[in-house]
């Protein structure tokens, strides 16, 4: 006999619309992408008003130009350049970084619980927009000289061209949009699981109708893993918004500047 | 394993089985390069830092790199999982 019941994967995942059905349903996973977009456009408009009365920084506006600081210090200078062509994107690099970090950081939110970038939907789009955002860069940069830069590795030998070409199209133009929505979603996922699973754990061991009185205080075991598991998400929450950006960071300016 | 089975299992009863065992070894086969993949990466980038301490910001984004791309194999591996038990 099995004690504990996992919950099917539909009941931890898949919402109940608030309003609307089939494939336009608001649901939870909405409503959080929706705060998380509307939050990361109020602070930077908030702070941006603010830069316009004083320049010198305080409260809201001192985290948005810390937060752009460390996007184009970190990210943008140090994985596509610095002409001006390549800081154009911090602005794009930036919102994408608040966005995957607001969206995942409602894992570990109480009553919110739920990373939104754990259903495919979200990561699926944001890599759609930077699969396309790096072939048109390096299509609009080098022309149509960028397709040899993607596709033939330099220093190759001519006679293994004909095994380099086709992996080199298949990791570039297939794998790079799988591979960047698939990381973020099934880390999150995991992390989600994690979660659920051991305070499903701790939900059962301290309700459990038993007679053997000593397996109640066992709860603790669950619970300490529990929060010890939030600890790590936290990183990871971080970790993987930071990882997002970067490869797309990485993609742009190796489509733009294939020389380098 | 199926030899050794005392009842003869119907067809759905099969196809669950095999599923759940299809699973257990997705995950548990495709977890086993990215581990050793990331103990490469990790290691090697705390030597060059421990060598090198004045390139550790460097060091460190390229690590968090390199890690991102050792790990994305272990993560197909857990989404196939997933596909398999409960899909």
């Amino acid at each position: 006999m099995l004690g504990l019941v996992f919950p099917p994967l539909d009941e931890i995942l898949r919402w109940k619309p608030f309003f609307g059905h089939g494939d336009l349903a608001f649901n939870k996973i909405g409503l959080i992408a929706f705060l998380a977009a509307a939050t990361t456009l109020v602070i930077f408009f908030a702070a941006g008003a603010k830069a316009k009365k004083s320049m010198v920084p305080t409260g809201v506006q001192n985290m948005a130009e810390m937060s752009v600081d460390f996007v184009r210090e970190q990210i943008v200078l140090q994985a596509m350049g610095e002409h001006s062509e390549d800081l154009a994107w911090t602005g794009y690099l930036l919102v994408l970084f608040f966005f995957v970090l607001f969206c995942n950081s409602t894992e570990v939110i109480p009553f919110l619980q739920m990373p939104a970038t754990s259903r495919m939907g979200i990561p699926l789009f944001l890599a759609l927009i930077s699969w396309f955002a790096f072939i048109f860069m390096g299509f609009k940069k080098n022309g149509f000289h960028y397709i040899k830069e993607a596709i033939v590795p330099p220093g190759v030998p001519v006679a293994l061209l004909f095994l380099a070409v086709p992996i080199e199209i298949i990791s570039t133009f297939l794998v790079r949009p799988f591979s960047l929505a698939v990381r973020l979603f099934a880390n999150m996922l995991a992390g989600h699981l994690l979660l659920v699973t051991f305070s499903v754990m701790g939900h059962d061991l301290l309700l459990a109708k038993t007679k053997q009185i000593f397996l109640i205080p066992m709860t603790v075991l669950p619970f300490v893993l529990f929060i010890l598991i939030t600890i790590f998400e936290v990183l990871v929450i971080a970790l993987q918004a930071y990882i997002f950006t970067i490869l797309t960071a990485v993609y742009l300016g190796g489509a733009m500047h294939p020389e380098q | 394993m199926l030899v050794l089975a005392q009842v003869k299992a119907s067809g759905a009863e099969l196809k669950v089985a095999m599923s759940a065992l299809g699973a257990g070894f997705a995950y548990g086969l495709a977890a086993i390069g990215p581990g050793i993949g990331i103990g490469i990466v990790v290691g090697n980038a705390v030597q060059a830092m421990a060598r090198q301490p004045e390139a550790a910001g460097l060091v460190r984004t390229t690590m968090f790199l390199g890690i991102a791309f050792t790990e994305a194999l272990a993560l197909i591996g857990f989404v196939v999982f997933i596909l398999l038990k409960f899909a």
